[in-house]
């Protein structure tokens, strides 16, 4: 049973189509990458799913009901980790929470058991100024957990880290989503970080981007780096550069 | 020069000590004028801000205004306001509130306007509305630009009721200020000056100070 699906998403802007007749399914603890070039529409189908945004043709379900157009269901991530400067951590991690209408006292109390399980332990009461970028998008991905246990929308969150950090949180992700199991559609260009995270890979590619191919990683879990090093791994990634070569629009682009 | 024209600091001094008494009597008459024009200044400050901010019409319909309030010059208003409401307190917080509420206004609108529209975004995503998207994003984004323009109106406010005093009144730093010009005491002239330049200096360094309070991030970084 999905517990996201899009149903033939179009959207244009200033005329021109951006995405035309996108259509995938998320389902349960799974975790499907949307691969595809900058300025491909991964952005803007992320709006229409979290309803800042109306397509116009298609429609959004979560959990068996319509939300499109409709905001506050799925919260999403981005490569900025928008933690506010002002407020603590746990008070930025409450966010969600408080904006619910839950109350300041309730909503820390709630936060402060998943700090542990986020290996964010001791960050409460700093401010996001004193912590590390990795750790940073950490408690993003927190906030956007204590939003929506459901459905979780990321969008390139990893990509303005280093290599390192980067690699270095991709091992924690895997340790993490392992224990949470959270539904998560995440938007990425790194071809490795859809490989290694996700149990289905999807590529939009073109213009008007659409979903043109969808990949199976069926590698079992729990992943750890050295899935990121086998011959497997390559013979995935093999076989995405030759999906996303094969369509000519995007020729230029590799 | 004569010694009375410009006298030496040590006049100067001697002067602030034997006219304390009278100075702290008058200070007191002008610091209630002043702070009371400021805080219905950063009320009127506030108020314009968010509306201009929420509305866009509004924000085209009152910002030449607003602008328009701070070209005409304090001194020449003054007299008007006098002539229409008396000696009394109420035309001198009307100048102050006139001089004060603009760097409020015009800090708090820039600080509203620069919330970055990903965070906004984000919010919106999460469900919130305009209300909590300002309570939480717009207002302490806007705080470091506040203080900024409160830093610059609280001397206004200070400088303001001396103006205003001089225009007439029965007591106050400014009516002091007059009474002396006319007895040619140019040593008490001075100390009044240092006076009022000392009361300033203090309020800006509360407004500092405050400032600190509110915003404890920023001390950690």
């Amino acid at each position: 049973m999905a517990i996201l699906r899009v149903d033939g998403v179009t959207k244009s802007f200033h005329g021109s189509k951006i995405i035309e007749d996108v259509s995938l399914e998320l389902r349960e603890g799974e975790l499907v990458s949307l691969l595809g070039v900058s300025g491909g529409g991964k952005t803007t189908l992320f709006n229409i799913i979290a309803g800042l945004s109306q397509p116009e043709e298609g429609k959004v379900f979560l959990g068996g009901s319509d939300v499109t157009g409709k905001p506050g269901q799925i919260s999403y991530m981005l490569q900025k980790d928008l933690l506010l400067p002002y407020r603590t951590v746990e008070d930025n991690v409450a966010l969600p929470l408080l904006v619910k209408g839950m109350k300041k006292a309730d909503a820390r109390q709630k936060v402060s058991g998943y700090f542990e399980k986020f290996g964010l332990e001791g960050t409460q009461k700093k401010y996001p100024s004193q912590l590390s970028g990795g750790m940073k998008q950490r408690a993003a991905l927190l906030r956007t957990y204590l939003f929506s246990a459901r459905v979780a929308l990321l969008d390139e969150p990893f990509s303005a880290l280093d290599m390192l950090t980067k690699s270095a949180i991709h091992e924690w992700y895997l340790q993490v989503m392992e224990k949470i199991r959270l539904s998560t559609l995440f938007v990425t260009h790194d071809i490795d970080e859809a490989v290694l995270l996700s149990d289905r890979v999807c590529l939009l590619t073109g213009k008007p981007g659409r979903i043109t191919k969808e990949i199976h990683i069926c590698e079992p879990r729990p992943r750890t780096k050295e899935f990121a090093l086998s011959e497997r791994f390559l013979e995935y990634k093999r076989q995405i550069l030759y999906y996303l070569e094969d369509i000519p629009p995007l020729r230029g682009f590799l | 020069m004569e010694a009375f024209l410009l006298p030496s600091p040590l006049q100067v001094a001697k002067s602030f000590l034997t006219e304390f008494p009278a100075l702290m009597s008058h200070s007191l008459i002008t610091l209630s004028e002043a702070f009371t024009g400021l805080g219905l200044g950063i009320l009127l400050g506030f108020f314009m801000a968010v509306i201009m901010d929420r509305f866009e019409i509004l924000y085209q319909a009152f910002y030449p205004l607003v602008i328009l309030t701070q070209t005409v010059p304090t001194v020449a208003i003054a007299p008007l306001l006098v002539l229409w409401f008396g000696y009394e307190m109420a035309p001198k917080v009307i100048l102050i509130v006139i001089t004060t509420f603009f760097p409020i206004t015009i800090g708090l609108l820039t600080g509203f306007r620069s919330a970055d529209p990903d965070a906004v975004s984000l919010l919106r995503a999460m469900g919130a509305g305009q209300g909590q998207i300002f309570l939480y994003i717009k207002l302490p984004g806007a705080l470091e630009q506040f203080f900024s323009g409160l830093r610059i109106s609280a001397s206004y406010a200070v400088v303001g009721a001396v103006i205003s005093e001089w225009l007439g009144g029965f007591g106050g730093l400014g009516v002091y200020m007059t009474r002396v010009k006319k007895a040619f005491a140019f040593d008490k002239m001075f100390a009044v000056i240092f006076l009022v330049s000392a009361i300033s200096l203090l309020l800006m360094n509360g407004v500092e100070l405050l400032q600190k309070l509110c915003m404890p991030w920023k001390r950690r970084e």
